[in-house]
């Protein structure tokens, strides 16, 4: 389907920990939250990934470390062929203007004390400074781009001297997009861009990102709680669960067969605005805790709460099986062995003997 | 849909405001709705729009300045609980009508453990019972809301619990008092679906076994749909759609409502036309309304009386009512246009 498309984005292996401090005097290591724990995928140019799992997942952290706003523990993020973990300052000044970010809360990451106008402009001004734009700017034409950009988001030009609290929840999200726009970035990570708006105002922002990706040929990672506005908005889409990429698929294979117990889970669970349907549905309601982030599990991080545990599972950690056409699922079922036959005791005896082998 | 009707809870021309600084804040202005007996009414509507002020008032738990309860009736079982005393009101409370807060870390007491708190609960309502009894039935509904070693936990604070485990204790707090009616104020916005699945089953399956009548706040459409008997659409500190659950989703009437309606995305459509439809602009600020449709400056159907007249309600059919003057006779729209020129020229 999309051979001919470019690879824009590689990430590989992943893992973005914070280490837990006991404070104090000594403030030393006793553990870490694994929030990013080993993930690899890639991003096509003009295509959109979408990113869903409950929260603590590590959505944020992942799109995060990407854009360096973390520097990974370990694990490679290659855009256009450069390796942005190993990369100089220099080259990783280049590379964010490639590289903008969308926040959920449009209120928290705008700066109340900067008017629209000085925040829209504010990476162009800085660009401009070092003399990292592909020309020189003057005050009057960074002035117009402004204008250009307020206008193509939908924001009336004649507010620019306004502050973002004078605006609406979806306005500010226009602010933020519109900042996000004004170096022509390649790519847009978007993290909650539309969660914390009301349906109404959802539908301007999702139609206006759509129609932005087609113009500018733009490509995007999303991140979204909501199953219905990622199967909306992504051309592929990965589920994530306790740090780690559950399934990854092209979003019609994956809505229409999830292979993955737990994205089985979520789509049965996300509500369809419609009481025919809605009550006819079966849904997979799940029991169980989810396990901390901080510990090591010896088995499927999903065990606790998968409706179809064998024992394998809860003492061996399922690798990644290609499903074929793209679609890559952590699971047991879907390994070419029957484990289902296999007893508590030698699954337990199984995974005691690899771990002597290793040591 | 029901046969036997007994309403439990009729709401009347209920008006809350608020002095703020900029003017009043006319958040309930003027809403009216009926729940039976064992019926699940939802309210749905955007942020702002009023849902929490209602049902806050209905508790009267409407912090006093700046809000106040301006007009209006709350009956419970036929006695207007907006004129008892707050002796009988704090009987009503909890005990007859329990509420579960849109933000459960507000609620809960971060300093006492969850035992002290619900066993509290439990003898704040009911005061012969014991305090073996009352942690014997709060470690039971702990049980039911599915709470894993609930002997051993109910012992933890707060914190200890993750925000969907927390918000199971409140529903555990508000059932343990066997209320005939629960509100539930967002009950499953912050949670994810999967947990939001398993409170919304209990919440259902709790009505079903004690006939509970619950009140359901939500924005979430998908959330309606599967849940509630009846719906309220909210706009503006109004009702101005309200009908049985299937017949809303089927013929919606109110543009606001087929507006939102349409402007969700869907998972189960096949055309995933990339376009969705959209409600431009924003909803009005409820300070200084003039008299109009306040949904008229984005509306796709405006017509020149709803820019000077409020829309009355009009049934649409039965048990489906609508304050849109889409449903009004042409007489009377032209006479509502005289009307208000001549009480501009005054
Ligand atoms: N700066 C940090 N220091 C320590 N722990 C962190 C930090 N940022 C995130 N975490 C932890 O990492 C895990 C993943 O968090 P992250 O914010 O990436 O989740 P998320 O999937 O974006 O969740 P949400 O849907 O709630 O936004 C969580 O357990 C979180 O508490
Ligand atoms: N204490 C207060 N002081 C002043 N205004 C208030 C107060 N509480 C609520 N309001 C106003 O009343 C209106 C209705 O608020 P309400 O909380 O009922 O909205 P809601 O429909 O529950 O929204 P949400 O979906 O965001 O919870 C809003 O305009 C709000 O600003
Ligand atoms: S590996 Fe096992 S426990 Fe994990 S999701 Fe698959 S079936 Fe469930
Ligand atoms: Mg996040
Ligand atoms: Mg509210």
């Amino acid at each position: 389907m999309s051979n001919e498309k470019k690879t824009l984005l590689v990430v590989k292996d992943l893992k973005q920990h914070f280490p837990i401090k006991t404070g104090g005097l000594l403030n030393k290591k006793i553990g870490a939250i694994r929030a990013v724990d080993g993930i690899s995928f890639e991003v096509k140019e003009g295509e959109t990934l979408g990113i869903v799992g409950e929260s603590g997942c590590g959505k944020s952290t992942t799109v995060r470390s990407i854009a360096q706003l973390y520097r990974p523990t370990s694990g490679d993020v290659i855009f256009e062929g450069l390796n942005l973990c190993e990369a100089k300052e220099k080259e990783l000044v280049l590379a964010r203007r490639n590289i903008q970010m969308i926040f959920q809360d449009p209120y928290a990451s705008l700066d109340p004390r900067m008017t629209v106008r000085s925040i829209i402009s504010e990476p162009l001004v800085v660009f401009n400074k070092r003399g990292l734009l592909d020309k020189k700017l003057t005050k009057l034409e960074i002035e117009e781009e402004v204008e250009r950009l307020m206008e193509r988001v939908g924001l009336n030009k004649a507010f620019k001297n306004r502050y973002p609290h004078e605006f609406s929840g979806g306005q500010r999200q226009r602010i933020g997009i519109a900042r996000a726009l004004a170096l022509n970035p390649r790519i847009i990570l978007a993290d909650e861009p539309v969660s914390a708006l009301d349906v109404s105002i959802q539908a301007q922002i999702l139609n206006l990102l759509n129609e932005l990706q087609k113009e500018l040929n733009l490509t995007y990672i999303f991140i979204a709680h909501d199953l219905a506005v990622i199967q909306h908005i992504s051309t592929r889409v990965a589920v994530m669960y306790l740090g780690k990429i559950v399934e990854l698929a092209d979003s019609a294979d994956l809505y229409d067969n999830p292979a993955h117990p737990y994205t089985q889970a979520l789509l049965s669970a996300a509500p369809i605005p419609d009481p025919e349907i809605e009550r006819k549905r079966q849904r997979i309601i799940l029991t169980g805790d989810v396990p901390s982030p901080d510990k090591i599990q010896p088995g499927c991080y999903f065990q606790a709460r998968c409706p179809k545990r064998m024992p394998w599972c809860t003492c061996h950690v399922p690798p990644t099986f290609d499903l074929g056409n793209n679609h890559k699922v952590a699971c047991w079922l879907y390994d070419e062995k029957d484990y289902s036959k296999i007893s508590k005791e030698e699954a337990q005896a199984d995974a005691d003997k690899n771990k002597t082998e290793v040591k | 849909m029901k046969d036997n009707k007994q309403p439990i809870l009729e709401i009347k021309d209920l008006q809350t405001h608020f002095k703020t600084d900029a003017g009043v804040v006319k958040a309930v202005n003027g809403v009216s709705f009926t729940v039976n007996k064992g019926e699940t009414v939802g309210i749905v509507g955007e942020s702002g729009c009023g849902k929490s002020v209602t049902n806050l008032s209905i508790m009267r738990l409407i912090p006093s300045p700046p809000g106040k309860i301006v007009g209006g009736e709350v009956l419970f079982d036929g006695e207007n609980i907006l004129d008892l005393p707050e002796s009988e009101l704090r009987e009503i409370r909890g005990n007859k009508i329990s509420m579960i807060f849109q933000d459960p870390m507000t609620s809960l007491n971060p300093f006492l453990k969850i035992s002290t708190q619900m066993i509290e609960t439990i003898r704040l309502h009911e005061k012969d019972v014991d305090k073996q009894e009352a942690r014997k039935r709060s470690i039971e509904m702990l049980k039911k809301v599915g709470i894993p070693a609930a002997e051993a936990r109910i012992d933890s604070y707060p914190h200890q619990f993750s925000g969907g485990m927390r918000q199971r204790v409140m529903i555990a707090m508000a059932l343990s008092c066997n209320a005939q009616v629960l509100i539930a104020d967002e009950p499953t916005t912050a949670l994810d679906v999967t947990i939001q699945a398993q409170i919304l089953e209990l919440i259902q399956q709790i009505s079903k076994d004690f006939g509970t009548a619950v009140i359901l706040i939500t924005h979430d459409l998908g959330v309606v749909a599967g849940m509630c008997d009846k719906v309220c659409v909210m706009y503006a500190g109004k009702i101005v759609e309200e009908a049985y659950t299937y017949e809303l989703y089927n013929n919606p009437a109110h543009p606001y409502t087929s507006g939102l309606i349409q402007s969700v995305p869907r998972m189960d459509t096949q055309n995933k036309q990339k376009k969705l439809f959209s409600i431009e602009g924003q909803p009005p600020n409820v300070i200084d309304l003039p008299p109009c449709c306040p949904f008229h400056p984005r509306c796709h159907k405006t017509m020149d009386v709803c820019r000077c007249a409020l829309p009355p309600t009009y049934e649409v059919s039965e048990d489906h009512k609508v304050n849109c003057w889409l449903y009004a006779s042409e007489e009377e729209k032209a006479k509502a246009v005289a009307d208000a020129a001549k009480e501009n020229d005054k």
